[in-house]
């Protein structure tokens, strides 16, 4: 590469850099304050840019146009930031932190479809920043925009520190983020501190958006694009260190342009196409980083947030009562119904296994895992890779496949375990991604993006309605043995350790391997509701690894409730139905999926099987 | 000033307090004594809605404020110095004050920081200092300071007296006289017998979430039996 090019390259990178570390700095903010992760951060990043474009289209293209549509989108996506958190998230602060993840996850579905509906299905290519032309460096040319962006990113930090260190808001965020109920005993009202927060956190995504109108078409894909590259931006940083992210941010930019730039390598012989690792490199980056600073870059080791969150309730082994009825359902409901209801409830099964598995290491283990896809996409991949590559009979490919996931899981896991809480939840989101890039790029091995069809049961299981029973033995063993487990000694120690692992491993536990094979357990179990779902619907696509079905799995969990043992089958089972039901008789199935999870979660904080206990509890209490 | 009946509270469900009755009039520096967990902390928690309590009335300055939020109580006029201190470890020392400043309130005492290191002289010096390389007596110094910028007329001291050096002890009585001569109420729970004999006018005991004791200092001292029932370890 020639000297004017890697400029080229360097200048490119630092001009993304600004946009993402403006983006990562509201995320760090407000995690800081009200510890909650906001998915929906990137959905205000998106807003940014749409809102740009038609605030263009309106004032005009001149540069008077061009700035005030672009600061009046960061604030009008501010105020969406306030609705947000006013409308939302003010309900339920006192609910388990994961609630408030799926309700930010319920915000990014409805924002998708209200941007389709105001903005269409296609790309919208912004117009140049009027009055910039380019400039030229080392015989080069150079947009002066992408200099003006680079200029930026210092220019917010700066601002960001002064805010921060020199005003009285600034040190009741600094305080608050320590510790916000000692805040409130001195009089300060938490609920206008949140909202503030989220303001200037939406207004900095907003801008970083607005920002990028000239350089990048604003589309849908952007809101999952974004959280997933502010997410890596703020874990290398360290949470809740602005520098940190600043640096990260630049790290993590120049290393994407670079692997642009440098395209295709011949290395001893083998063909390296470093612009197909653009996907992969940041979290490369994050992954090496965790490992060897498992706080970031210029993290601190947290401060135990005081949370005034009660102790996890026992788990309790679902009576074998209602676990039958169930089983005569699932049994008999198909006889009853149709084609459709069969195939319905094979996805079911399978999506109960998945939950059921990620319930195990967000649950009693106490891991949450924001990459659970990882191992249900590469279980499904490892099945019809065995079947189709391989040869292998299709019973052989189903069976093997699981413990191939595991072996991704053995891998992965090793890693993650090191670390707790939202920083383990990235590490998982990021070798989901990995994974993901890999499957989505090997055109010859993974047939890439097509994804891999061709992949049907042996002949005996040809039938729906037997390869529904099938599915229905292997997930529901898999179930009820994660179940049995959990009241093995193997899971009083995994309990033990997520309440007090000082404790645990006082009492001379090595608490990281239960976890470690914990981990390697689900992410098993996750690879054989992959494998029978491949075989299941004949193909399998990448999407089956993509952060979309990590976070249904999510989803899953969090709506039936984390605390019960049943809550993620009934999540899982609610959830497929819902995604189906409205997929086939709306076009906004999102906004409505989204809706009906904002409403479960402002109803029953606890989840739906937890909200239900606790209503039958209150019932009885009132009886006797 | 501040009036408490019949006060229940429950951590999960511990039945924690179990009908708490206390009062403490304008000026008036009132200790609430007991052992470790007989309710002490509690019942400040409950009083400043930290803990929202079961059942029972609190009033302050003649508000009923059981119901309300902790920034609303302590907008009120109520200021919370809680057990462990609690200083924001980042902050300085001045913005850890800052954090703490609220509007003067008519009638009552308002504190500057100017005033606030005239009454604490260790922290004078430590002004840029952050909370959390300070030694444990002058953390004490701070969270103090720093609830009085909310310009309280009655202060909650949850135990200001644990794990202090017998110097220290000594400047906090001191700082609690100084208080209660600006005309201020003080509400303080304490384990220390002899440190609460030197600041206060009042005392109840409490034991098992229960008021077994209400009188003045004198007739504690008067009743050893009282004493070894309920104090000693």
């Amino acid at each position: 590469m020639s000297l004017p090019s890697i400029l080229i390259q360097l200048l490119n990178g630092l001009a993304s850099a600004s946009s993402l570390f403006l983006v990562s700095a509201g995320l760090s903010l407000i995690f800081g304050v009200t510890r909650i992760v906001n998915f929906a951060h990137g959905s205000l990043y998106m807003l940014g840019l749409y809102g740009a474009y038609s605030l263009i289209e309106a004032l005009g293209r001149t540069p008077l146009g061009f700035w005030s549509a672009v600061i009046l989108a960061a604030l009008v996506v501010g105020l969406v930031g306030v609705a947000i958190e006013v409308l939302v998230l003010r309900r339920i602060y006192r609910a388990p932190e994961l609630f408030q993840l799926l309700a930010t996850f319920a915000v990014v579905l409805v924002i998708k479809d209200v941007a389709l509906f105001a903005w269409g299905p296609e790309d919208l290519v912004g117009p140049r920043a009027p009055g910039f032309g380019s400039v030229e460096i080392l015989g080069k040319r150079i947009p002066a925009y992408d200099l003006l962006l680079i200029a930026i990113g210092p220019v917010v930090l700066g601002v960001m520190r002064l805010l921060l260190k020199r005003t009285r808001w600034g040190a009741l965020v600094r305080a608050a983020t320590q510790d916000r109920e000692m805040v409130g005993a001195l009089g300060v009202d938490q609920a206008r501190l949140f909202t503030s927060v989220f303001f200037v956190g939406a207004v900095l995504a907003g801008l970083g958006g607005a920002l990028q109108i000239p350089r990048e078409p604003a589309n849908l894909d952007l809101d999952l694009a974004v959280i997933a590259d502010a997410f890596v931006v703020t874990v290398v940083g360290g949470l809740g260190s602005l520098g940190g992210a600043f640096l990260a941010a630049i790290l993590i930019a120049l290393a994407k342009a670079f692997c642009i730039g440098i395209g295709t390598v011949h290395l001893f012989g083998t063909e390296i196409v470093f612009s197909k690792l653009t996907l992969v490199v940041e979290f490369v980056i994050m992954g090496v980083v965790l490992v060897l600073r498992p706080y970031g870059l210029r993290g601190k080791k947290p401060a135990t947030p005081r949370t005034s969150g009660e102790i996890a309730p026992a788990l309790t082994s679902p009576r074998w009562q209602v676990a039958a009825c169930w089983m005569v359902l699932f049994l008999v409901v198909p006889l009853l119904g149709d084609r459709y209801v069969v195939v319905l409830l094979t996805d079911i099964a399978c999506f109960a296994l998945f939950a059921a598995s990620l319930h195990f290491i967000m649950g009693p283990a106490g891991m949450v895992s924001f990459g659970h896809a990882a191992y249900f996409g590469l279980g499904a991949y490892a099945a019809a890779l065995l079947f189709k590559r391989a040869g292998l009979p299709m019973e052989a490919a189903l069976l093997l496949a699981p413990f191939c996931a595991g072996l991704f899981a053995v891998v992965y896991g090793w890693f993650c375990v090191r670390l707790s809480g939202v920083y383990l939840a990235m590490l998982t989101l990021a070798f989901a991604q990995i994974s993901w890039s890999i499957v989505f790029q090997w055109d010859s091995f993974t047939d890439g993006s097509n994804g891999i069809v061709g992949i049907w049961p042996s002949a005996w299981l040809s039938d729906k309605s037997v390869y529904y029973y099938m599915t229905l033995a292997l997930c529901g063993i898999g179930i009820v043995f994660l179940w049995r487990v959990l009241f093995s000694p193997f899971g009083y120690v995994l309990r033990a350790g997520r309440d007090s692992p000082l404790r645990a491993e006082a009492l001379g536990i090595d608490v990281r391997s239960f976890q470690w094979a914990a981990f390697v357990l689900a992410g098993m179990l996750a690879g054989l509701a992959g494998a029978a779902f491949a075989f299941s619907k004949g193909s399998i696509s990448p999407s089956s690894v993509s952060i979309g079905q990590s976070t249904d799995g999510l989803v899953m969990v969090l709506l039936g409730g984390v605390e019960t043992l049943t809550g993620p089958v009934v999540g899982a089972a609610l959830f497929t139905w819902l995604r189906d039901e409205l997929a086939r008789d709306t076009q906004s199935w999102r906004a409505v999926l989204g809706l009906v999870i904002l409403l479960i979660v402002l109803l029953f904080p606890q989840g739906l099987v937890g909200g239900l206990k606790a209503l039958i509890g209150r019932w009885r209490e009132a009886r006797a | 000033m501040l009036s408490v009946k019949n006060l229940h509270a429950y951590y999960g469900r511990a039945h924690i307090l179990q009908g708490v009755s206390l009062e403490a009039k304008a000026g008036e520096v009132v200790a609430l004594l007991g052992r470790n967990g007989a309710g002490k902390s509690t019942a400040m928690k409950a009083i400043m809605g930290l803990l929202p309590p079961a059942e029972g009335e609190v009033s302050f300055a003649g508000r009923r404020i059981e119901r309300l939020a902790p920034y609303r109580i302590a907008r009120l006029g109520l200021g919370y110095v809680p057990e462990e201190r609690r200083i924001f470890t980042e902050l300085t020392v001045l913005e850890n004050l800052e954090v703490g400043r609220q509007m003067p309130r008519p009638g009552v005492p308002a504190w500057t920081e100017t005033r606030l290191f005239a009454l604490f002289p260790n922290l004078a010096r430590l002004r840029e200092r952050p909370g959390g390389l300070m030694s444990g007596g002058e953390q004490q110094m701070l969270t103090i300071a720093r609830t009085l910028m909310g310009n309280p007329s009655c202060v909650l001291l949850d135990e200001p007296s644990e794990g202090l050096a017998p110097v220290v002890v000594e400047q906090m009585a001191h700082s609690i006289r100084a208080l209660k001569a600006e005309g201020l109420s003080v509400l303080l729970s304490e384990q220390n017998l002899h440190f609460s004999r030197a600041v206060a006018d009042r005392a109840y005991i409490i034991e098992k979430g229960q008021i077994r004791f209400g009188g003045s200092m004198a007739e504690l001292a008067a009743d050893a039996s009282l004493r070894e029932q309920y104090l000693s370890v």
